[in-house]
């Protein structure tokens, strides 16, 4: 029954991105400035079937109705309702059709909200979204259609894999989703443009909205997947130059990038091709990231997916876009001059895009790299967090400083260089820095630097927040928020990692463990049942011998039942200060357990600075537009 | 479009990514176990489903010409799928016989399962823990290897069985 409303409402939707395409290139012949009312009609109409076909989709999870393949596979009847509409995207069919909503939505509202904007310009756009749509639609009814129906109908699903039964990760893919495959919009916009000849300001004004709303997104994602693997995972870190997470970054360097160029062409109606090329490669670097996480070439925890007749479709799909977006792009190109002065904003903002062009790079090289080597000389090595580190964080340090001063220039040219101002808050850094050492002890000579350069940008933020107090100049605010958010994160990331305290060692109930200023006393075992797994609960009493304080850590072996699969979850205790981390497994055919016992200073406080990042994106999004 | 040099290389660098994504996914085999055929299957025993304290080994699959060992379950939708082939297969090819292995089950739930569905089966063998599938090099069900009278593997089927893999099952064996 949901099978088949559900498989009609997509092919609906099929039909429908035919008829859009159809409709719209011979709208293009009529020199009418206005859009056709009833391709207004269409969209809207392709836009509520297949959100009906996501909820569809949803109700098949509420009920259990397990004569879905999909349902079957990724639900269970003893799930809490909220894991239930969960398991909706928490699997490869069901994260598509997400995908596809998303696409048609932000289709129909680039419409809509574009009226203002060159008829020509929007129809290209309508029409290059819709081809988008019909690739990822055929997609989905060929290879990875959820409504797959299975007779006889079993009793009992297989349960949501229970990693994935977590509220940060319930949350993760729906943002992503929005902030990844919302690029998609000013791609088409991208090739519309190329093609419609509208290209300069008006074409930024068009497109600024949507660009803003997926960073947005990706960078709310990105972190709450981050929170997710240092809650759920047990690795006790928060950034792990995962495949999957490099994947999800990615996008995020070309988008941030074109985000800054993108205020240049608006201003000073420069830089259009560059901005063109950013449009491009962010949608074509989310695929890029799809197509290396789906089909299996990258191992990781996302591991819903491998499946090669996948990959091939995605790389097909991916190959085409390149090749037209490239073809496009080389046949309408222009020369085009620059001229930009040293001492200007502009400057600095194609500094930072080179910056996030190398930190891109990077990133690519060292995915890729284990790939390349494979296919090419069948010796398989991986990329560490040491190859990212080494590489990336020494070019940390001018990149903050640069994200401090940029922001002071104005357009085109600067004739007075704040050159007291940087002397006094680089003095005021230096200073900060000694005092930490004398507090907290000693570091490298990288550190000191790092830890200057993000104090220099706190400082001049923190400057910038005393000026908006006096003179209530909204537009900067947005951005002080982002780039203070940023000198916050990189500090507390450098606090954290020099002064973070960790041990491994085994025991058994009953013996205590002393380190440093702590003493640990493992208590004593309990056994919890619980509505769908059965968990092992360690009591552990954590003792600071300076301060004489006590507190009770509880991390658990949880054994799930559909399906059955262990899982350890750690005991964090989050303070203002620091976090205390405890996690335990069991050492097979032993009374003893493996303890991993970890002290992180500020740990919340990345967690803060990142979503300050976001923050930034969120009240921009706020401000009316005379003020932006 | 001018052809220029830069443009050039800008397509041979994306032909050349796209070349090497498209050939790794054919070298993703990191649990591929093709390797598996031609290899000989030995030292197993296999007790029966039914507690009847029945136990077969390889002593017992030299007497067949082919036999086809099945690994499957009450919980795997895919088996059911497949189920259909092999009822087909042991009504009309007498020469095979059917092992089915009963993977990480419970034992009601696969006696039910093949009440329900049918029995192809000649002997169906219990491996609640899945300890003997993975001597089998098995990862995930449904999957079938082939042998014949000398153990020796000739096909390895993973996933359901088909029609096409049905065929080819008819076509090694004839």
């Amino acid at each position: 029954m949901l099978s088949n409303i559900g498989i009609s409402l997509v092919v609906s939707v099929l039909i429908l991105s035919f008829l859009i395409i159809y409709t719209a290139s011979l709208d293009l012949k009529i020199s009418r400035q206005v859009i056709k009312k009833n391709i207004y009609n269409l969209s809207l109409f392709q836009t509520t079937f297949i959100v009906l076909s996501f909820f569809t989709l949803i109700i098949g999870f509420i009920n259990s109705d397990f004569s879905l393949i999909n349902v079957y596979e990724n639900s269970h009847t003893s799930k809490p309702l909220f894991y239930k509409i969960a398991g909706t995207w928490g699997n490869h069919e069901g994260s598509l059709l997400l995908w596809v909503n998303i696409l048609v939505i932000f289709s129909y509202l680039f419409l809509v909200f574009n009226h203002t904007h060159d008829k020509k310009f929007r129809l290209y756009t309508l029409i290059f979204q819709n081809i988008l749509i019909l690739g990822f639609l055929f997609f989905l009814l060929l290879n990875s259609n959820p409504f797959n129906s299975i007779y006889p109908i079993p009793l009992e699903g297989l349960g949501l894999n229970p990693i994935l039964q977590d509220p940060a990760l319930a949350i993760h893919p729906p943002l992503l989703y929005v902030g990844f495959v919302g690029c998609s919009i000013y791609f088409s916009a991208a090739m519309a443009s190329l093609l419609s000849d509208y290209g300069g300001k008006s074409f930024a004004q068009s497109i600024k909205t949507w660009v803003k709303i997926s960073w947005c997104f990706q960078t709310l994602g990105i972190i709450v997947g981050s929170i997710w693997a240092y809650y759920e995972l047990g690795w006790g870190g928060f950034w792990f130059w995962d495949p999957v997470e490099n994947a999800s970054l990615l996008p995020w360097f070309a988008i941030t990038a074109l985000m800054h160029s993108l205020i240049v062409l608006e201003k000073r109606n420069t830089l259009y091709y560059w901005v063109i090329i950013l449009c491009l490669s962010t949608f074509t670097l989310s695929v890029t990231g799809t197509f290396l996480v789906r089909s299996g070439i990258l191992n990781s925890v996302h591991t819903f997916a491998s499946d090669p007749s996948r990959g091939i479709y995605i790389l097909l799909f991916l190959s085409l876009m390149i090749f037209s977006a490239l073809t496009i792009f080389f046949l309408k190109q222009k020369k085009e001059t620059y001229n930009f002065n040293l001492k200007s904003r502009e400057t600095f903002i194609l500094a930072n895009n080179w910056f996030m062009a190398f930190f891109l790079v990077t990133v690519l090289i060292g995915m890729l790299y284990p790939i390349f080597l494979d296919v090419l000389t069948n010796k398989k090595i991986s990329v560490g967090p040491p190859f990212f580190n080494i590489v990336i964080i020494p070019l940390v340090i001018p990149f903050v400083i640069l994200m401090a001063i940029g922001p002071k220039f104005g357009w085109i040219k600067s004739q007075i260089f704040f050159f007291s101002t940087i002397v006094l808050v680089t003095i005021g850094a230096i200073v900060i820095n000694l005092l930490i050492i004398y507090l907290f002890g000693e570091y490298s000579l990288l550190s000191n630097l790092i830890f200057i350069a993000a104090i220099f940008l706190i400082l001049y933020s923190l400057l910038d927040i005393k000026k908006f107090i006096k003179n209530k100049n909204k537009n900067e605010l947005p951005r002080i928020i982002s780039h203070l958010g940023f000198g916050l994160l990189v500090f507390f990331i450098g606090i954290n990692h020099q002064f973070s305290l960790e041990e491994d060692f085994n025991l058994k109930v009953g013996e205590i463990k002393k380190i440093n200023n702590y003493k640990i006393n493992f208590e004593e075992i309990k056994i919890k049942e619980s509505k769908n797994y059965k968990a092992i609960i360690g009591n552990f009493k954590l003792t600071n011998l300076e301060k004489n304080l006590v507190q009770y850590l509880n991390p658990e072996i949880r054994v799930y039942s559909n399906p059955e699969t262990l899982t350890y979850e750690a005991a964090i205790k989050t303070k203002i200060t620091s976090d205390f981390y405890l996690t335990m497994s069991n050492v097979s055919r032993s009374d003893y357990y493996n303890i991993k016992f970890q002290k992180k200073p500020f740990m919340i406080w990345i967690w803060i600075s990142a979503l300050m990042i976001a923050l930034g994106g969120f009240v921009r999004l706020t401000l009316k537009k005379n003020e932006d | 479009m001018k052809i220029s040099i830069s443009k050039i290389i800008i397509f041979s660098i994306v032909i050349f990514f796209l070349f090497v994504f498209w050939r790794g996914l054919k070298i993703n085999n990191n649990y591929d176990t093709k390797s598996l055929i031609g290899n000989r299957i030995s030292n197993f025993q296999l007790s029966k489903i039914d507690n009847s304290n029945q136990y077969i080994s390889e002593e017992d699959l030299k007497k067949n010409t082919y036999t086809l060992i099945n690994f499957f379950a009450s919980w795997c939708s895919p088996c059911r799928t497949e189920h259909k082939y092999l009822l087909n297969l042991s009504n009309e090819k007498k020469q095979i016989k059917i092992i089915g292995i009963n993977f990480k089950d419970k034992k009601n739930n696969a006696l039910s399962f093949l009440k329900e569905l049918g029995n192809p089966y000649d002997f169906v063998g219990e491996d609640s823990d899945g300890k003997i599938s993975i001597l089998f090099g098995i990862y995930g069900i449904p999957e079938s290897i082939l042998v014949d009278s000398d153990l020796t593997v000739i096909k390895k089927i993973v996933g359901p069985i088909d029609q096409i893999q049905y065929n080819k099952i008819l076509k090694l064996t004839q």
